[in-house]
């Protein structure tokens, strides 16, 4: 194959023939000896077809405006991947090629700028959820609440886990995969119709001393916020631990698990600056209470000293971890989500004290102006009562179903809510919808305007 | 007063933290045109935060040269050679940064019909039909969000297979130079493992292996080049082996920079593979994650394969299968990291099938290059060819008193990041160097002048080298002391 030539790739025709002689092979070729004739394979691989530079250009920008991109359309659909501003700022960082074509930090030496950055991070997560300990973040959020009852049932030895239906039904799906994988039980609780958070009567009742953990989330997936003090004081009365996941915006408001009682707390840092992408990749975040910290999945970065006593960070607690404890470590989990953690981490850098307090109410006026707009409108209701943050339910007209009002507001322009029933068969005819501080007073009136024509 | 005041810092970068003053903003927020009502009055008072999050108060400005310095004090492969064996540490494509970053592939939600990401679908589904071809299996899942996630859902696959026909098999075999995550995700999978010791090439001991299978047996996991760099010669009796007693071929994709177009997983008699697009296919590693590591199976594992996959109808248009009755459900929220499965179709598409055989040729003649330089001045316990890696032994040098983290340490001194040491378990001293196609002869001729140069060294003047790094940022770090007393967050009031 000499001649082959590409950009990537330095190799001339000269310098295969020198190095073919250093090695003293007669051919390319001949390096593949070791393989077994009967299983190498000839001819071309049937994969996509070449292209050159512009072509590809051409093709993926072809690809990518067949899609509705949300500057094409006004976004109300959150559940769990939400459309906030991104600040400017945040792109030109994260693409300092010293970062983003970094390995995992095992050289701590010359990773010093991945390593502060982490453990900058780990302080943010752990100020925002009022923790003491933070990992360096996970794949994503669903991820880290699998982790999280994995945790709590090696830390209680038990092996069932109590889930509250509130919960992502993706991370629940997740979890119910996960859990199978090692024999845990999972309990799963309803929540109360009319006010959209756990039941708590029925979360007493199914707790008891097998209970590993209590699973929440908060605001939970119908944006409702859950009594986190009430369910941690259930918990521990049986031994178990409490594991929040939470929206780390919301925190910029809300009261922090931290001061609540919860013993984990997760979540996914996809409202802190990091791109929709179609659901990926996002960044899980993992927190938990002091005495669980040597039992915490994925990596950890922690402050040391060098020779001469310079501070410096480096990947710590690592006998936790597979590459040392291969079969009995905490997780399989060896990556983490580094350079989108770093995104968080610029995120709540720009926004600073006062301004996550600022876009968490802004987030929380707007979204609350337009559930009571919309429950105004003749036939519509928001039939959960609970307090929420900048996600609620909304009920449809009986005669029009969530099909044909999405369809038709696609086709004004804007992306509908989130379908209930795909999750809660008995949620047929509700909406999920979000409304974050990108959406302005004429964004949410002709949502309403449109309501009102369809009901 | 800062609690993180460096007073041991000479020269360091402080923390964010450290440069707020009240009354800086970095950020813009829009104005609110909805009634501006109270906090207290949108949520009962007890569910408010009492205590704001002592997050810095900085300008944008401060942003930016706080993580201008930062990446300063960092190295990744656009600053310079990275030859860490296993982790193929190529050259990341500027092409296909660009197209993760358009606002048809960024901004677009996974739950929008899916006649408004079209787009999206047909790189999915073509992506999954491509990763098939180069693997030799039938179907894909793109779902897994790295390596070791895709072994625990190919793990997971077996389990429901083998549950299917009615069968409890309970052990996953893994060779004793296997990835550490190959254990760590049978046992997440519920499988305990036993261990399966190499022979004296360097390959999995045959007769190790036919001892160890038995109707227990689940899976055997295996990388093929292995971790030592070398192929598995006699791969199609490790298969019959595993088959003949019931169990599957896991196959870790880790090192699949080696064969591509020349050898095909499916081929050889694996029934599960997984591949790290961070790797083989160039996606960045982006300091640590997030990667990709999609799934492939043979057709009679199909049925078990997570939800959704990606279809291509019979009009044309493309859309999600849910309805898989015996899927062992789901993975991964949404359709796994799709950013990065964008560049992953992108690298493939910048190639194409002549060209990604090339990549792996020239991988093994890059690996080889170096290996044959190399072995006059460090041991090789396992001589003859290699594939894309091989593992040297720093056990001569250690016979005068220099380790072979000391020599890595050295090779930060010369701008190089080192390759990967103590792995795999099996070597002594292991020092395991994988140089990837993207580097040029005049890149690992001078690696391999800096090698020679720190094997004399090792005779002539050891301090150097016990000294080592003497031109980074900060010299060796004190990890047991990081272990011993966790500082794992800084102190932000």
């Amino acid at each position: 194959m000499a001649s082959y030539r590409h950009r990537y790739l330095p190799m001339t025709d000269q310098d295969e023939a020198d190095m073919l002689q250093a090695i003293g092979a007669s051919s390319v070729e001949d390096l593949f000896r070791d393989i077994p004739a009967a299983i190498r394979y000839h001819g071309a691989l049937p994969v996509s077809a070449p292209l050159d530079e512009p072509a590809l250009w051409t093709h993926l920008r072809e690809l990518a405006e067949r899609n509705t991109d949300l500057s094409r359309c006004i976004s109300f659909l959150g559940a769990g991947l939400y459309d906030h501003h991104i600040p400017a700022v945040i792109g030109h960082l994260i693409s300092r090629s010293e970062f983003y074509t970094a390995y995992t930090p095992y050289q701590p030496e010359i990773s010093q700028g991945e390593l502060q950055a982490i453990f900058e991070f780990q302080s943010y997560i752990c100020e925002l959820t009022a923790m003491p300990v933070a990992n360096a973040s996970m794949y994503d959020g669903a991820t880290a609440l699998a982790e999280a009852g994995l945790l709590a049932a090696g830390a209680v030895r038990r092996k069932r886990l109590v889930v509250s239906r509130g919960v992502h039904p993706e991370a629940r799906q997740l979890l119910a995969t996960t859990a199978k994988g090692i024999g845990l039980e999972i309990v799963e609780i309803d929540y109360i119709a009319a006010n959209g958070t756990t039941n708590l009567a029925l979360l007493e009742q199914a707790l008891n001393d097998q209970t590993a953990a209590v699973i929440v989330q908060s605001p939970n997936f119908f944006g409702c916020i859950e009594r986190i003090a009430d369910i941690a004081e259930l918990a521990h009365a049986q031994g178990a631990l409490l594991a929040v996941s939470v929206n780390p915006l919301s925190l910029g408001l809300l009261e922090p698990p931290g001061r609540l009682g919860a013993d984990i707390v997760v979540g996914d840092a996809q409202p802190l600056g990091i791109p929709q992408s179609f659901g990926g990749p996002t960044c899980g975040f993992f927190a938990v209470a002091e005495p669980l910290m040597r039992r915490m999945p994925g990596r950890i970065v922690g402050q040391t000293v060098d020779r001469s006593g310079k501070r410096g960070f480096v990947l710590t607690l690592q006998a936790r971890e597979q590459h040392i404890r291969r079969e009995k470590a905490t997780s399989n989990i060896c990556s983490n989500q580094a350079l989108l953690a770093l995104c968080a981490a610029v995120y709540l850098s720009v926004m600073g004290k006062q301004g996550i307090q600022e876009a968490a109410l802004l987030n929380a006026r707007k979204a609350h102006f337009a559930a009571s707009a919309t429950a105004s409108i003749p036939g519509y209701s928001v039939p959960m009562a609970a307090p929420f943050f900048n996600e609620f339910v909304l009920r449809l007209p009986d005669k029009l179903s969530y099909a044909a009002l999405s369809e038709k507001l696609l086709s004004d322009g804007i992306l509908a809510g989130y379908d209930l029933e795909q999750s809660y068969p008995e949620l047929a005819g509700h909406m999920l919808l979000a409304v974050t501080e990108k959406r302005t007073r004429a964004d949410i009136d002709r949502l309403l305007a449109r309501l009102e024509e369809y009901a | 007063m800062n609690g993180n005041q460096p007073v041991s810092d000479s020269g360091g970068q402080p923390f964010i933290f450290d440069k707020s003053k009240p009354g800086r903003i970095a950020y813009s927020l829009p104005d609110c045109d909805v009634p501006e009502l109270p906090a207290e009055q949108l949520l009962p008072a007890e569910l408010l935060r009492t205590a704001p999050a002592a997050l810095p108060e900085v300008y944008e400005v401060d942003v930016v040269r706080h993580y201008t310095a930062l990446s300063r004090r960092n190295y990744g492969v656009d600053n310079g050679f990275y030859p860490l064996g296993s982790c193929t540490m190529k050259y990341n494509p500027k092409l296909n940064e660009d197209a993760a970053k358009l606002p048809g592939f960024a901004a677009i939600h996974p739950y929008q019909p899916a006649s408004t990401v079209q787009g999206a679908l047909e790189l999915l589904y073509t992506l999954q039909n491509d990763l098939a071809a180069i693997t030799g299996m039938d179907s894909v899942t793109l779902q897994p969000a790295a390596g070791a996630h895709g072994e625990w859902t190919g793990l997971m696959i077996i389990r429901a297979y083998h549950e299917s026909r009615g069968e409890q098999r309970t052990k996953v075999l893994v060779p004793d130079s296997s990835h550490g995550t190959n254990p760590a995700s049978a046992a997440a999978a519920g499988y305990t493992t036993v261990t399966i010791k190499s022979d004296a090439r360097g390959l999995v001991d045959l007769d190790a292996l036919r001892a160890a299978v038995g109707p227990d047996t689940a899976a055997l996991m295996l990388t093929n080049p292995n971790t030592l760099g070398l192929f598995e010669s006699h791969i199609e009796e490790i298969a019959a082996i595993v088959h003949q007693a019931g169990g599957l071929l896991y196959y870790d994709g880790a090192n699949a920079n080696a064969i591509m177009g020349i050898a095909r997983p499916g081929d050889m008699g694996f029934d599960v593979v997984h591949l790290n697009l961070h790797k083989t296919m160039s996606t960045p590693h982006g300091g640590g994650g997030p990667g990709a590591g999609p799934v492939g199976v043979k057709r009679l594992l199909e049925p078990f394969l997570p939800k959704p996959l990606i279809v291509r109808r019979p009009d044309g248009t493309y859309g999600y299968e849910y309805n898989r009755p015996h899927s062992i459900g789901r993975i991964k929220p949404f359709h796994g990291n799709f950013g990065i499965l964008v560049r992953a179709y992108a690298y493939i598409r910048s190639y194409g099938p002549i060209g990604l055989r090339r990549v792996s040729e020239c991988a093994v003649l890059n690996a080889n290059y170096l290996l044959s330089r190399l072995s006059a001045a460090y041991d090789v316990p396992y001589p003859g060819l290699c594939k894309h890696e091989f593992v040297l032994s720093g056990a001569r040098q250690k016979a005068l008193g220099i380790r072979t983290l000391d020599m890595a340490k050295r090779l930060l001194d010369f701008g190089i990041h080192p390759p990967t040491i103590y792995f795999p378990l099996i070597v002594e001293e292991s020092i395991m160097i994988e140089p990837t196609e993207t580097e040029s002869k005049e890149t690992l001729d001078q690696f391999v002048d800096i090698m020679l140069q720190i094997a004399w060294e090792a005779e002539h003047s050891p301090e150097t080298i016990v000294q080592a790094p003497s031109t980074t940022v900060v010299s060796r770090l004190d990890e047991a002391l990081a272990a011993r007393r966790p500082i794992l967050h800084c102190d932000c009031n």
